[in-house]
């Protein structure tokens, strides 16, 4: 359990899935995937620890992933099979809205 | 959080799909983020804290701004425009520097100690040879500099702007959806690898995997042939740029036929009303959108939509055409305000000073520091007011405000105006120095052609459309006015010019 800071990057214990916190409360939270708590980009991911089928909805590259309160926003860098949640709460793709391009 | 995640994610999902395109020359995805991570281990290695750029348009630019993320160093495109003695003094303040540089701009010119020097071809046979294999780098810090830009300089000495990985990619995640290109889309850069517009074309196409097509020199035919050899789908030009292409249509009487190009974005300057409503009218079925923005706030701030454009153009309401003319609203990532100069907030309608905030703002110039407030508010330099629709309309840079008798005279309203006069083609309007006023209004006129017009014509005509205070005490007729490169015009210029005619 730790505050999640903005712009940092995390990655799964399980599957390949890799994130960028976008937007974090203060609160200490424990973000999973997969049913297992996701690492700092440079730990080595734990043996013996395998994906919760209960908790496979898979995560796509590019989609943002938020809980319902809206009080954290992750991006994911790279997609995989686990689902994301906090403190238990799986978190939803949250809709972009489409801008026109401007560059 | 760091502007090589948007090459690393196109890699991952697209490696095949062609990022880069320079007339014959092409780069994948895939290869481009090999490539970045080579160049960025020498570069590395180098030992260099900058990695510097002094040349046009190609494959190499987007390459080089990667690279120089994955060496964990600032990257800093130059104006090859200056002349020796200016890029001299900018090379002076990055040393020591990895420099990526056309030969022909270094003729004459002393390099720094502790400076690389490579051209163009060798730097991407270096960073294209597939026998090198190294690995990914550890990247830098959100709050590191990502790109440093140094201004135009058209008030003075330029000043080195500095953009970190979190304003950029603020800007990046907030505008753009990872992967939003469909295969066959091609995005045609034709602003320069100095300026702002073109650091945001390199990260927003790499972030929707939308291939680049880049223009090294810029001439309204040149544009115009790419766009239709290369399919191009969506473009952006500054204001200068659009009338020069369509100055080439309407003169060469060319077909501009654009069937592939789906939107066209324009900025860098304010827009003359007869250039986008040709625009429109050329090319229909093109979604416009007008994109204000600074170096300091990572590019756009405010977007005239498509939607806009419609509907001022077919709109019958003065209240609604005008919105032709605005720069539309904030984007959803940053707040706009306006103030007067007690730093008081403004209501609609109101003109005052244009203030920003946002995680993209930085507001900072190195050796100068942070121009954010305790709020993290920028001060843009720009005036303007919004309206009760929330448009926001510009009038003109705070510095380049008469203030005559203390009364604030926009230049941008008299322009206008003079606009109008058949005779005229082109004009600007400066503050020069009077003893009885402080400042008074001097206009520059350009004539059209050989049409005829006298400077009490031109009075007369500012005195039956606006108050007496705006009338010119010196007009100076010329054959033509002083631009930069990117069409900005040189008031200084003008201003030290009308000065000494009085």
């Amino acid at each position: 359990m730790a505050a999640l800071k903005a712009g940092s990057r995390l990655k799964s214990a399980v599957c390949d899935t890799e994130v960028m916190v976008v937007r974090a409360a203060a609160d200490d939270v424990r973000l999973e995937c997969g049913g297992a708590g996701m690492l700092a980009m440079a730990a080595e991911k734990p043996a013996g620890v395998t994906l919760d089928a209960a908790l496979a909805q898979g995560t796509l590259v590019g989609k943002r992933y938020t809980d319902a309160a809206e009080r954290f926003e992750f991006l994911c860098t790279k997609g995989g099979k686990g689902g994301l949640s906090i403190d238990g709460e799986a978190l939803v793709v949250k809709q972009a809205k489409a801008l026109p391009s401007s560059d | 959080m760091n502007v090589l995640m948007t090459l690393e994610m196109a890699a991952e999902c697209h490696p095949e799909r062609v990022a880069v395109t320079c007339g014959e020359r092409a780069i994948r995805y895939g290869e481009m983020l090999d490539a970045a991570r080579r160049s960025g281990a020498t570069i590395r290695a180098s030992g260099c804290r900058y990695v510097g750029f002094l040349d046009v348009n190609s494959i190499a630019a987007p390459v080089a701004l990667y690279a120089a993320a994955c060496a964990g160093l600032p990257y800093v495109p130059m104006n090859y425009r200056l002349t020796k003695p200016e890029i001299q003094a900018l090379l002076a303040r990055i040393a020591p520097a990895w420099l990526i540089a056309d030969p022909a701009l270094l003729e004459g010119v002393d390099i720094p100690a502790g400076f690389t020097v490579v051209d163009r071809e060798t730097f991407l046979r270096d960073s294209l040879d597939a026998s090198v294999q190294v690995d990914a780098p550890v990247p830098a810090e959100p709050d590191a500099v990502a790109v440093q830009l140094f201004t135009s300089g058209t008030t003075g000495a330029p000043k080195a702007a500095v953009l970190r990985h979190e304003n950029l990619m603020s800007y990046i995640l907030g505008t753009v959806e990872f992967g939003a290109a469909r295969p066959e889309d091609a995005t045609l850069v034709a602003v320069p690898p100095y300026h702002i517009a073109g650091i945001s074309a390199i990260l927003s196409s790499t972030y929707a995997c939308r291939r680049m097509v880049q223009l090294p020199n810029f001439d309204g035919k040149t544009w115009l042939d790419t766009c239709q050899q290369e399919k191009v789908t969506n473009a952006f030009v500054v204001p200068t740029m659009l009338a020069r292409v369509i100055e080439y249509v309407d003169g060469a009487g060319v077909d501009a036929a654009l069937p592939g190009l789906r939107a066209l974005a324009y900025g860098g300057g304010k827009m003359p009303a007869p250039v986008i409503e040709r625009a429109m009218q050329l090319w229909p079925k093109v979604d416009f959108t007008n994109a204000y923005g600074l170096t300091e706030t990572s590019s756009t701030i405010a977007l005239l939509d498509p939607e806009g454009h419609r509907e001022g153009f077919f709109s019958v309401d003065p209240e609604v055409r005008k919105r032709l003319h605005s720069v539309g609203r904030p984007i959803d990532t940053v707040e706009i305000e306006i103030r007067d100069g007690d730093g008081k907030a403004l209501p609609a309608g109101e003109v005052g000073d244009v203030f920003v905030r946002g995680g993209q703002v930085s507001g900072e110039y190195l050796g100068i520091g942070s121009l954010l407030d305790a709020d993290g508010w920028f001060p843009t330099r720009d005036r303007g007011y919004v309206d009760k629709y929330g448009f926001l309309y510009l009038d003109g840079r705070a510095d380049d405000v008469i203030v005559r008798g203390g009364e604030n005279i926009s230049p941008g309203e008299i322009e206008d105006v003079l606009r109008q006069h058949p005779a005229i083609a082109d004009v600007a309007v400066v503050s020069v120095p009077d003893t009885e006023w402080g400042e008074t209004v001097g206009a520059a006129v350009v004539i059209n052609g050989d049409a005829k017009v006298s400077e009490t014509e031109l009075r007369d005509w500012v005195r039956a459309r606006l108050r007496s205070s705006r009338v010119p005490a010196v007009i100076s007729f010329r054959q033509q006015l002083p631009y930069n490169e990117m069409g900005k015009i040189l008031r200084r210029v003008l201003r030290d010019e009308l000065s000494i005619s009085t």
